[in-house]
């Protein structure tokens, strides 16, 4: 169910190693994220389609979760000329829209594509399990990780704990309405779940505890990082910092 | 006579705040014994489970376990490798990402180095006819073989004593076929829980009715629940 829309390509993008696919795109993101110039942020735009095209994305789900990114973007970028000082493009009664603001506007629409296209092409495509074990051989704290994986492993379960609930009260007649009797309703459901959740937590403890844990978990998984990997690398610090570059060193603006 | 493996002597136990599930029960598993407990649904049968590997600590009387009584978690810790609990529910002892990290945990949290641990994923499932599994998602098996991974959890690390909590419901007559032919065969003491009156006559010896509070034997010869 959960975030596996993405992984079953086989691109290359798909084979390469975790571990650089996660620290090229922190590294990317941390880069455009901060940048401020026009042609910066177009190269960068540029990039993460290419990109994303180089993983063979599908197009539906791609779509969809670009939809839902922009359309906070829009909204920003709609707003933004009324509160930018600048030029004014037009007055809406005696405040100024200013050309300004849509340039700011427009930078931050292609940030937020750039960064989304690119986690997209570069982590939704590892399955989940192997990007908690890269995050592990990256020695990001470990509680974090399994925090992550523990909450992929549980939330299916829960899931489908909810729709059995929610089949148990559809088949005695529940349609939800605006009524009392529909909120306290949810309300049960709502509580029954967590009950179950915390049950369902001390049982997992307890079966851990049966198998000798004591607070440490171990990673049986070792990736190896092969020559497509140590050419995405070399290419991931030329785009960095040809970027970098962009924005700081480029005498014209 | 030898020492016995497991005994349980007057065990009182209380849910907090509710009234007493066992009251003064007493229990005996000798080395190659295998015992069928039945009883009620919610007459504490699982619970007697979870006392045995002292997940619960009685409200009074002894566990002895290895010829030791066992009293602090502590106790109770260095001898959970070798009393394992199958749960009711595989989901809540499967929680790892993959098969062989799952099977790998026991093994790994007793101390072996990982290229043991492999090795033994490797034999344990091939001994299940579940070679191949090593890399399967857990979540993603179906019902069957997610019993039969978290057997394998639990023998990967060589308990002498096996405490199967209802291991074949709702499972279909194929896999539950299947799960007798593994049990007849593993050499450890055994006691199980289960309301399959056909599956407790295949795999255990002697029956123990859990009534009123209290174990009481039953006639021995194949489980008469």
């Amino acid at each position: 169910m959960v975030c596996e829309t993405y992984f079953s390509g086989n691109s290359v993008v798909h084979r390469l190693d975790p571990r650089a696919k996660l620290v090229a795109a922190v590294a990317f993101s941390a880069v455009v994220a901060t940048s401020y110039r026009t042609p910066v942020l177009i190269a960068a735009l540029a990039l993460a389609i290419a990109l994303a095209l180089a993983a063979g994305l599908p197009a539906g789900p791609l779509w969809r979760r670009l939809a839902a990114v922009n359309a906070f973007v829009l909204l920003a970028a709609a707003l933004l000329p009324f509160s930018t000082p600048g030029a004014p493009l037009v007055w809406v009664g005696s405040v100024p829209y200013t050309v300004e603001g849509l340039v700011l506007g427009a930078r931050i629409a292609a940030k937020t594509n750039a960064i989304v296209l690119v986690v997209t092409a570069l982590l939704s495509t590892v399955e989940i399990t192997r990007l908690g074990h890269a995050m592990s051989h990256l020695r990001l704290p470990s509680k974090l990780i399994h925090l992550m994986l523990m909450t992929v492993r549980y939330v299916d379960l829960l899931h489908h704990e909810y729709h059995r609930l929610a089949t148990a009260m559809k088949v005695r007649g529940f349609r939800p309405r605006a009524t009392l009797h529909t909120y306290r309703s949810l309300g049960n459901l709502v509580g029954m779940l967590l009950v179950r959740s915390f049950d369902r937590s001390q049982r997992i403890v307890a079966a851990m505890k049966c198998r000798g844990f004591n607070g440490r978990f171990y990673v049986l998984d070792h990736f190896r990082f092969a020559a497509r990997d140590a050419v995405f690398a070399v290419l991931t610090v030329l785009v960095t910092a040809g970027l970098l570059v962009g924005e700081y060193a480029w005498p014209i603006r | 006579m030898a020492d016995p493996l497991m005994e349980l002597s007057g065990v009182h136990f209380a849910y907090d705040g509710a009234s007493p599930v066992l009251a003064g029960a007493d229990f005996r598993l000798d080395a190659g014994q295998r015992v069928a407990v039945v009883g009620p649904t919610g007459s504490g049968k699982t619970t007697l489970l979870h006392l045995m590997v002292g997940l619960l600590r009685p409200t009074a009387g002894t566990i002895r376990l290895f010829g030791r009584a066992r009293h602090e978690e502590s106790e109770f810790a260095e001898v959970r490798g070798r009393v394992g609990l199958l749960f009711q529910d595989a989901e809540d002892q499967l929680f790892c990402p993959t098969v062989a990290e799952d099977v790998a945990f026991g093994p790994l949290n007793q101390g072996k180095k990982r290229d043991e641990a492999v090795e033994i994923v490797r034999r344990t499932l091939a001994s299940l006819g579940l070679s191949g599994y090593e890399d399967r998602v857990t979540y993603h098996l179906s019902g069957g073989e997610k019993r039969l991974v978290s057997l394998a959890t639990v023998l990967a690390m060589e308990p002498e004593i096996l405490l199967l909590d209802e291991p074949t419901t709702g499972l279909d007559e194929r896999t539950v076929g299947r799960i007798v032919a593994i049990l007849s065969h593993l050499p450890q003491a055994m006691v199980v829980i289960s309301h399959q009156k056909d599956f407790l006559r295949q795999v255990t010896q002697t029956t123990v009715h859990l009534r009123d509070r209290r174990l009481t034997p039953g006639e021995t010869g194949p489980a008469a629940p």
